[in-house]
């Protein structure tokens, strides 16, 4: 879409205005920084998704848009999670990390703050498998999405 | 030569070709204002009202079908036009909203008289703009003008803050612009243009549902073409009236909830239905699950990618505008060997005969009470049919949809999907600048003309001698049919109580009136507005009609195409 102050919200509005839900919504300018590339992730019957694809597709400042799901597609999310790492807990903690491959990227006495990256389900499952008492924050990005292999969105 | 912000949006109009602009100054405007004050290239219109300033240029618009301009100030000037904003975007209608902005500094300040203009009409405009830099505005304006009045057509708002207005840059007004993210297209798939005229040539019960955008595209001449050169019977919608003759023996009328029996037979019952920049409304069709209960085939033909499918499945989609597609389909059919089977349709146009039969907009004509479908016939005799009629909203505007025999487009001039109330004078003053020789009857209700009848000063100023035909049933008489039907006659709030004296209010305004009260006195009345004595002058009719006439047919809402109560 194009890079323009109010983009965001007509696509936001779009959503609220028609009661199509947003699951995430991600937003940036690309490498041409007149363009910005969203990814939303969102739920809804064929006829459902048609729709939001046509009413996207209506909006002035909207490019291009496809759906992902149409295609082979890799979809990554970006966590960060602050953690009780006390006591017994601070082991624990790294061992979980690194199971999941995340990275400690700021340590306290009291907590460990993991960065993780993945598809949104492996994200879930880290979450899952901590203990609920250990977790003190977490705060994702949403998911951003590309095609497979040579797709590419540009026409 | 550098030219201040105001110059160069005065000049963009110009440019534009701009013949008037509908408008009310403010502070974010003044320099706007004081431009306008020194040019002559295109005239300016006081209302009284911003949500008037719009609904003049909306009538404009739809009397021309070229885009019709309306200037706001800031804050309340911005918020009141939002309706007629509204208005214009339900019914796609090719606009441009200049309005003020407090400067830029101070935005998001709570300013004095700062509203997010933006952000409030986003959802009902096509696109907006807020200019923030003075060297964007001429290429800002040039691109609402484009997006304004093509593809589907509908409002742009541009919102300029009063310290663009003064700062000053080079000025050149682009040729040409093209926009990456906006290409609509025209020419409609032709794969699938002969998929649709294949399944049309093997029809037995074929309908056409022409709507706004044949309309809107200026397409009347293609779409009775076609049907004719088919022998197609045909319905319009409320938006299409006019786009085929109502005269002419293939055309059944409107369809919908106040649609006729014949046309809404016709359409649940056909094989094959054609939909012509038309959008399966919700008062059209009525319940989907009932419209399915019948197998037919559908071709939809829309500009606008997300009218197709949106309410009902289509077999055939094209995306395309409706002459380009029409000019193309009529071709094949001409080159064609195969016909249409003409028993079948013989035997289909017989039933919709007897479905035509059935009368179903009879009226009691040896009432002693004026009905108001009497005063519509009349006026459409006493007019040779060749009026522009607006209309407001409520129980008159369907009589006068059914009642006045639309044959040409642009002619019918309503406000069908926000249902506006107040739409139909300041619509009128906009179609009668626009042809200032042209007959133009604001046919309206006692509740919807008080909601803007201080357009009755604008009209004196400017001397637009529109003719108001007021069906005075003294009942918010769309409300009470409801209430009367659904709520056990519990008539909530629906009597227009204290109405004023309307012949001495618009003798007050300036303007001549005349209250009838006998059938005998309508057509009288009618002649006298109309005559060449009244040429100049505009005369508001109070017509005091039944109280309690209802509008038949009707479809329950939730109920089908085929389910209407009739009288
Ligand atoms: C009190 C009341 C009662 C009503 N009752 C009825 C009723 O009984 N029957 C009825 O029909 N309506 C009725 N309406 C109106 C109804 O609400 C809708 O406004 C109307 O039916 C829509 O008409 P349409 O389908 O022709 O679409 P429009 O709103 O006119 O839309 C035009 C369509 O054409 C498309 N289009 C535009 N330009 C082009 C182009 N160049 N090429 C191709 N396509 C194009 C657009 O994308 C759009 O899909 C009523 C309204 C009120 C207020
Ligand atoms: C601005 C606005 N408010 C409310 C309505 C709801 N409404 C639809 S028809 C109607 C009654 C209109 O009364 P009148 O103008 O007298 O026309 P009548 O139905 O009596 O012919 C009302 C209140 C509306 N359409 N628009
Ligand atoms: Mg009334």
């Amino acid at each position: 879409m194009e890079n323009e102050a109010g983009a965001l919200s007509r696509v936001a509005g779009l959503f609220s205005a028609r009661g199509y839900n947003i699951e995430s919504l991600t937003v940036a300018p690309t490498e041409d920084a007149t363009l910005s590339r969203m990814t939303i992730v969102t739920r809804g019957s064929d006829e459902v998704i048609e729709q939001i694809t046509k009413q996207l597709n209506k909006l002035i400042d909207i490019v291009r848009v496809v759906d992902l799901s149409d295609g082979q597609h890799i979809e990554r999310e970006l966590m960060l999670v602050k953690v009780r790492a006390e006591g017994e807990w601070r082991e624990e903690m790294k061992r979980m990390s690194d199971i999941f491959r995340g990275r400690i990227i700021d340590v306290t006495d009291k907590t460990y703050t993991i960065e993780m990256t993945g598809a949104g389900h492996k994200l879930d499952a880290f979450l899952e498998a901590l203990d609920k008492g250990a977790i003190l924050e977490t705060v994702r990005t949403g998911a951003s999405g590309i095609g497979r292999g040579d797709r590419i969105l540009k026409s | 030569m550098e030219l201040t912000g105001a110059e160069i949006t005065v000049r963009c109009l110009a440019e534009e070709g701009v013949e008037y602009v509908f408008g009310y100054p403010g502070g974010a405007v003044l320099n706007i204002y004081d431009e306008i004050y020194k040019q002559d290239k295109f005239k300016h219109v006081l209302v009284r009202h911003e949500q008037a300033a719009v609904h003049a240029a909306d009538g404009y618009a739809r009397a021309t079908g070229r885009t019709g301009v309306a200037l706001v100030t800031s804050g309340p000037g911005a918020t009141n036009a939002v309706t007629g904003i509204a208005t214009a975007y339900m019914d796609s209608i090719p606009m441009v909203v200049i309005s003020g902005q407090v400067p830029t500094p101070a935005i998001g300040m709570d300013a004095f008289q700062e509203v997010d203009t933006v952000g409030i009409t986003r959802p009902c405009v096509k696109h907006n703009f807020l200019v923030k830099d003075i060297r964007d505005l001429a290429s800002t304006i040039k691109k609402a003008f484009f997006i304004a009045s093509t593809g589907r057509p509908g409002p742009v708002l541009v919102d300029i803050p009063k310290d663009v207005t003064q700062f000053k840059t080079d000025f050149e007004y682009p040729k040409n612009i093209s926009l990456r993210s906006y290409n609509p297209v025209t020419k409609g798939h032709t794969g699938q243009i002969k998929r649709a005229v294949q399944m049309l040539l093997n029809a037995k019960r074929p309908m056409i549902y022409a709507g706004g955008g044949v309309i809107l595209s200026d397409a009347a001449k293609q779409l009775t073409e076609l049907a004719r050169l088919l022998g197609f019977p045909c319905t319009n919608t409320l938006m299409g009236l006019g786009g085929f003759p109502a005269s002419d023996p293939l055309s059944v009328g409107m369809l919908g909830m106040h649609g006729t029996y014949e046309a809404n037979m016709a359409v649940q019952h056909s094989d094959v239905l054609v939909a012509i920049g038309a959008r399966f409304d919700d008062r059209v069709i009525g319940s989907p699950e009932h419209f399915y209960q019948e197998e037919r085939q559908i071709i939809h033909i829309d500009i606008d990618p997300s009218s197709i499918s949106k309410r009902v499945r289509v077999d055939v989609p094209i995306v395309g505008n409706v002459p380009d597609v029409l000019t193309e389909m009529i071709k094949l059919i001409k080159t064609s060997k195969e016909k249409p089977d003409q028993t079948a349709l013989k035997t289909w146009l017989t039933q919709i005969e007897l479905w035509r039969s059935r009368d179903c907009l009879k009226y009691d004509r040896t009432s002693d009470i004026i009905k108001p479908q009497f005063v519509l016939e009349k006026l459409h005799e006493v007019t040779g049919g060749d009026a522009f009629v607006t209309s407001d909203v409520g129980q008159h505007q369907m009589w006068a949809a059914q009642f006045y025999k639309f044959d040409k487009p642009r002619r019918w001039i309503n406000s069908g999907g926000l249902g506006t109330m107040g739409f139909g004078l300041p619509a009128a003053m906009g179609v009668q600048l626009a042809h200032p020789d042209a007959m133009v009857a604001c046919v309206t209700g006692e509740g919807s003309i008080q909601m803007n009848i201080q357009e009755l000063a604008t009209c004196k100023q400017f001397n637009i001698p529109l003719k108001i035909i007021l069906l005075n049933n003294r009942y918010l008489g769309m409300v009470r049919q409801w209430q009367e039907f659904f709520y056990g006659e519990r008539y909530a709030e629906s009597y227009m109580d204290t109405l004023p004296d309307f012949v001495k209010l618009a003798e007050a305004y300036g303007h001549a009136g005349r209250r009838i009260d006998n059938p005998a006195e309508v057509e009288d009345a009618l002649k006298w507005a109309f005559s060449a004595e009244m040429k100049n002058t505009l005369v508001f009719l109070d017509f005091r009609t039944d109280q309690t006439e209802n509008v038949y047919p009707m479809i329950p809402g939730g109920k089908g195409l085929s389910e209407m109560i009739l009288v």
